[in-house]
């Protein structure tokens, strides 16, 4: 079906209720530049159209254009606040391809900053979805400690937001016991600040109003448009690729997959809130577990992949990436997919958006967690 | 009974504004969490990444490079230009020019870590600031550096 973008009305018929309003593109609830064209009906929306593509930057076409090595930076700079997951997912990817060895203690340290940058951006989440709903205070709240995840990934990465950590075949240098100890030690004073994020809004009752029952996705809805991730997990489907196709040995942790069966933007919040705790638990693990030797295999300098297709899926702070590898042979590969999950979250914002009221829109936007750069890519 | 529901509720309410303002004011009396630049600045990691630069050889002074293009040929952003050539008597190639289009660079590092002779580097400039920007688009990386030319 093809919706026109710009609305239908005509002037004579433009009442004093029924007018058509411009979400964005440059609104600070869209989170990026994304553009709602809502078709209203005084407070209540009659229809809304996302537009998308104000950000888009052929992020596939540029990787078949580039070498394996080369396209790293690109791939991280689709997703700025999980830049880590997509970087995780791209080496992965080429190194199913191309059969490199990881050692150990890499794909430890890998599972380490994957899951302190998922808290990075679970916390930022927190903090822009409570500011779309009017608190000013739990964005300072959570931007104090990302800060901190920040310094301590800075320290290993070098870069503060565009990770480009992960390289074929492990990482390009060591963590040392130092660094270790500070992420335990961040762990400890964070598990003793949490409760203050749950004092402050969750047992919050004017919160509980703005989002209990709000934007209500049914498992149903959930599957059918590909949902994944803390959405899907919020309306009842245990579904999470680091427990069902683990990779990077995250099967050897111990961790919960949260699960909230309201499918609410409650439900995606509790999802979101325990999951911070869960990768805190991962974290602790792949720490004290953490094995001696080498962070790099053997490689070679000039990476040749052979013939053939990949797809390797990972489980990104928003949902299920799937980055699909099609190699004729050669430096370059032939075709990659990215299969995005903001992408497919954000279609079902039209569905759920029918009949709210317009700041419950809002609302709903800000819990599907939108990456607006990965949705366009 | 409907009216016991609302008291219900506004008490409610009024218990759980107090629990979150408690956590607010709470805040009032803890420490700054910004610091004030530029008066003062937040340390920076040993392996931060402000632009890449070239290094000097010890023994004489002059780039280290030994102009190989590797590190112009990998850059994703082809935003390195280098020649070389050799210095009289000399047995191996120099780079007489090494330019950095840092507006386009995204500090992979891609550069830095192929160099066969580990000549590059990332500087630990973040303050970058001009009225031009021809400064940044054509930054001469050997500028501080001897020169056999
Ligand atoms: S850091 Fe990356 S983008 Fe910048 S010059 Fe080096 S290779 Fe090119
Ligand atoms: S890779 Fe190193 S030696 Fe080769 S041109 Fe670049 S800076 Fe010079």
């Amino acid at each position: 079906m093809n919706r026109p973008i710009q609305p239908t009305y005509t002037l004579d018929k433009v009442g004093e209720e029924n007018f058509a309003l411009n979400l964005g593109p440059q609104h600070p609830g869209t989170h990026g530049v994304l553009r709602v064209v809502l078709h209203m009906d005084g407070e209540y929306i009659l229809q809304a159209d996302p537009v998308l593509g104000y950000g888009h930057r052929m992020q596939e076409k540029i990787a078949e254009n580039m070498t394996y090595p080369q396209a790293l930076p690109y791939v991280c700079r689709m997703d700025y606040l999980g830049a880590l997951s997509y970087n995780l997912a791209w080496v992965l990817a080429v190194e199913k391809l191309c059969q490199f060895e990881v050692p150990e203690r890499a794909e430890a340290i890998r599972v380490i900053a994957t899951e302190l940058n998922r808290i990075s951006s679970h916390l930022l989440w927190w903090g822009a979805f409570l500011l779309d709903l009017g608190g000013f205070t739990p964005f300072l709240q959570a931007l104090t400690d990302r800060e901190r995840i920040l310094d301590i990934l800075e320290e290993v990465t070098g870069s503060r937001l565009t990770y480009c950590y992960f390289r074929f075949g492990g990482l390009p240098s060591d963590v040392d016991e130092a660094w270790l100890t500070r992420v335990l030690d961040f762990i400890k004073e964070f598990r003793d600040r949490l409760p203050r994020y749950h004092d402050l809004v969750t047992g919050n009752v004017i919160f509980h109003h703005r989002s209990k029952d709000v934007g209500v996705i049914l498992p149903f809805d959930a599957a059918g448009y590909g949902l994944s991730g803390p959405i899907l997990r919020g309306s009842g489907i245990n579904f999470d690729v680091r427990k069902h196709e683990p990779y990077s040995g995250y099967d050897r942790y111990d961790f919960e997959v949260p699960v909230d069966q309201n499918g609410d933007c409650l439900g995606r919040y509790n999802v979101r809130m325990a999951e911070i705790e869960q990768s805190l638990r991962i974290i602790e693990q792949a720490i004290s577990a953490i094995p001696e030797g080498p962070v790099r295999s053997k490689v070679p300098k000039l990476i040749k992949a052979p013939e053939g297709e990949v797809a390797v899926a990972v489980e990104t702070p928003r949902g299920q990436l799937v980055i699909y590898i099609v190699s004729e042979g050669g430096k370059k590969p032939y075709r990659v997919k990215y299969r995005v999950p903001s992408f497919a979250n954000l279609s079902i914002f039209a569905k759920m958006a029918k009949g709210q009221l317009l700041a419950d829109a809002l609302a709903i936007l800000g819990s599907l967690d939108m990456v607006i750069p990965e949705v366009d890519r | 009974m409907m009216e016991c529901c609302y008291i219900k509720e506004v008490v409610k309410g009024f218990f759980s504004l107090c629990t979150g303002m408690r956590v607010t004011m709470g805040n009032v009396f803890t420490r700054p969490a910004t610091v004030q630049w530029p008066r003062e600045s937040a340390p920076l990691p040993d392996r931060f990444r402000g632009h890449i630069m070239m290094l000097a050889d010890d023994a004489t002074g002059y780039p280290k490079c030994i102009a190989c293009t590797s590190c112009a040929r990998n850059c994703p952003s082809q935003c390195i230009i280098v020649t070389g050539k050799k210095p009289e008597g000399a047995k191996k190639k120099m780079a007489d020019r090494f330019e950095l289009d840092f507006t386009k660079c995204s500090l992979c590092g891609l550069c830095v870590e192929i160099c066969p002779v580990g000549a590059l580097d990332f500087s630990r400039d973040y303050a970058l600031a001009s009225y031009t920007r021809n400064d940044f688009t054509t930054m001469d990386l050997l500028q501080e550096l001897g020169s056999p030319f």
